[in-house]
């Protein structure tokens, strides 16, 4: 399956990762998620090179990364606008490139957004843990960060492998990240106002972010309950809120059972703009109907 | 429920532990759109929910869900496919007749254990036991995966009874080797790797490997698991390191077991 060639790591940057789509349903195994936190980016920069969406790609972290391609291969940037230069020469960001054997693709820092994607033809070959090939950085699970001089195998292009050659369109971030968020499971150990607070607080994301959880600086929630709760498990896009009282949103690397209680849930279409929201951004919680057991949620219920 | 007859008698102590009241139904609190988590009186009403909801899944009876995961006193339910689908269960789980746990039938996984933990003298204390004694109690029990988490392959196994419940450490170590057994709260469980810790470290399973992602499957221990130490008397530590190897992780993995 792997072709001859690969990728041998140039400039790792801050912090770049293979991800694809994780490893769902082992939680109950203690077993994070993981994957790629921008997936729409990330299934993008497979399309892009004719890959299915299940095929690995490379996430960097605010100052992208450069990677010499061992054989001629197609590659892609995706999700972070970032300057894209192939040997130094401008590239297009968004559009498939070719590689010549030896070729260096360099994906600079981002212009908007944190992460960007990057595609090969094939996908990034390494070995599979529990059917995927993501780096989680909780558990230390899949293949380590990229370190410079590092080498990545790339997979056999699948025949008749077709790319897909309209680039989708990207929302740039705003200025702002609005997160809907459907209260509970445990809205019951805040007080009203700390419930208010969440959705009428202006929060900023923490440069303590990471693919754990967006953490986040703001006003404290309020509780009416202290102490811990027995271990219990923790979704995908959960609000965790520690003692200290400012919300955590879960990211793909989050871990699976925890003890602080979870104020809401944001649906996981709206986390791939929360992984490109850059410390500092300012993040608005805005209510949505749970519509799940309780009802409406729309507003922070009377207590 | 099915109908059952209260007992006469007003609901005190007694009729609480009667064992032919009915439990409290589970309280269900929303997960976002698409899941729900079941909250339960007891370890052991969770555990049996846990087991019923892996039959029902098992038998094909329960709407498709991505994740089922236990924890102490709850079971999240996440990802169904619909909003409607986490709606139905909801109304109808309440409903339901649980059988309790039945000790059991079938395999029970044996860990060979020392018990040469450095807390082996402090739990010993605890139980107002000899230490000899403490390592007799518990390769006496029989123990259950009630969930997992804090690291692949680390299991919260229930089984002692209450009076042998311990605190965590006052001080958390900053390193717990591979394969240490210790004790925290309701619950025994075996380091799958090095990492901090703040449990009361009894022993070591020197020939157990919990977490191994060339096996399948990959963890030993999951949800529902039913679990003997079994001591390892007279054996001397080889001198060559007697540990399961270690398969790392970060070094700065929050603290928690």
């Amino acid at each position: 399956m792997t072709a001859d060639g690969g990728l041998e790591t140039v400039r790792a940057g801050a912090l770049t990762t293979v991800q694809d789509l994780g490893r769902p349903g082992y939680a109950h195994l203690g077993v994070p998620r993981s994957g790629a936190l921008d997936l729409t980016a990330h299934r993008l920069a497979n399309l892009l090179v004719g890959n299915p969406e299940s095929a690995a790609t490379l996430e960097t972290t605010l100052t992208g990364c450069a990677v010499r391609a061992l054989a001629p291969t197609t590659a892609v940037v995706t999700g972070a606008p970032c300057p894209v230069a192939v040997d130094g020469r401008p590239a297009p960001w968004g559009q498939p490139v070719r590689l010549r054997a030896g070729a260096v693709l360099e994906a600079g820092a981002a212009t908007h957004g944190v992460r960007s994607y990057l595609g090969f033809a094939g996908g990034v070959g390494a070995d599979r843990v529990l059917g995927s090939r993501a780096t989680d950085l909780l558990s230390g699970l899949g293949p380590a960060p990229l370190r410079d001089g590092a080498v990545l195998p790339l997979g056999a292009p699948a025949p008749g492998a077709r790319a897909v050659p309209d680039a989708a369109p990207w929302r740039t971030p705003g200025p702002e990240l609005v997160l809907p968020v459907g209260y509970g499971p445990r809205d019951d150990w805040f007080t009203a106002e700390g419930l208010r607070t969440l959705v009428t607080g202006i929060y900023r994301v923490s440069a303590a972010s990471n693919r754990i959880g967006l953490r986040t600086e703001g006003p404290a929630l309020a509780r009416r309950r202290e102490g811990e709760l027995a271990s219990e498990g923790m979704p995908l896009g959960a609000i965790q809120v520690p003692p200290e009282g400012r919300p955590v949103l879960f990211l793909a690397d989050h871990p699976t059972t925890g003890g602080y209680p979870v104020i809401g849930v944001v649906p996981a279409a709206a986390l791939g703009a929360a992984a490109q929201a850059a410390p500092g951004t300012a993040v608005r919680f805005t209510p949505v109907r749970s519509g799940s057991v309780s009802g409406a949620a729309g507003v922070p219920p009377p207590r | 429920m099915t109908a059952r007859a209260e007992p006469a008698a007003a609901p005190g102590p007694a009729a609480v532990a009667d064992r032919t009241t009915e439990p409290a139904p589970p309280v269900i609190r929303p997960v976002g759109s698409r899941g729900l988590l079941v909250e339960l009186a007891t370890a052991e009403q969770t555990e049996a929910l846990h087991a019923e909801l892996l039959r029902r899944r098992a038998d094909g009876s329960l709407p498709p869900v991505g994740e089922i995961v236990p924890g102490a006193r709850t079971v999240l339910l996440d990802e169904f496919g619909s909003s409607a689908q986490a709606r139905r269960l909801a109304a109808e789980l309440p409903g339901w007749q649980v059988p309790p746990l039945t000790a059991g039938s079938g395999a029970v996984l044996e860990i060979p254990v020392r018990y040469d933990g450095p807390d082996l003298a402090d739990v010993a204390a605890l139980w107002g036991v000899a230490p000899d004694e403490v390592a007799r109690r518990h390769a006496a029990t029989e123990f259950r995966v009630a969930f997992c988490g804090f690291a692949p392959g680390f299991g919260y196994l229930t089984g002692l009874p209450e009076p042998y419940h311990v605190p965590r450490r006052a001080t958390p170590r900053t390193r717990v080797p591979v394969g240490a057994v210790g004790l925290a709260g309701a619950y025994t469980g075996v380091y799958p790797r090095s990492s901090p810790g703040g449990w009361q470290l009894i022993g070591t399973a020197p020939r157990t490997v919990l977490w191994d992602t060339a096996r399948t499957p990959a963890a030993l221990l999951a949800p529902g698991t039913r679990v003997r130490f079994v001591p390892l008397d007279g054996e001397r530590p080889s001198p060559d390191g007697d540990r399961p190897p270690d398969p790392g992780g970060p070094p700065d993995r929050e603290e928690r077991p």
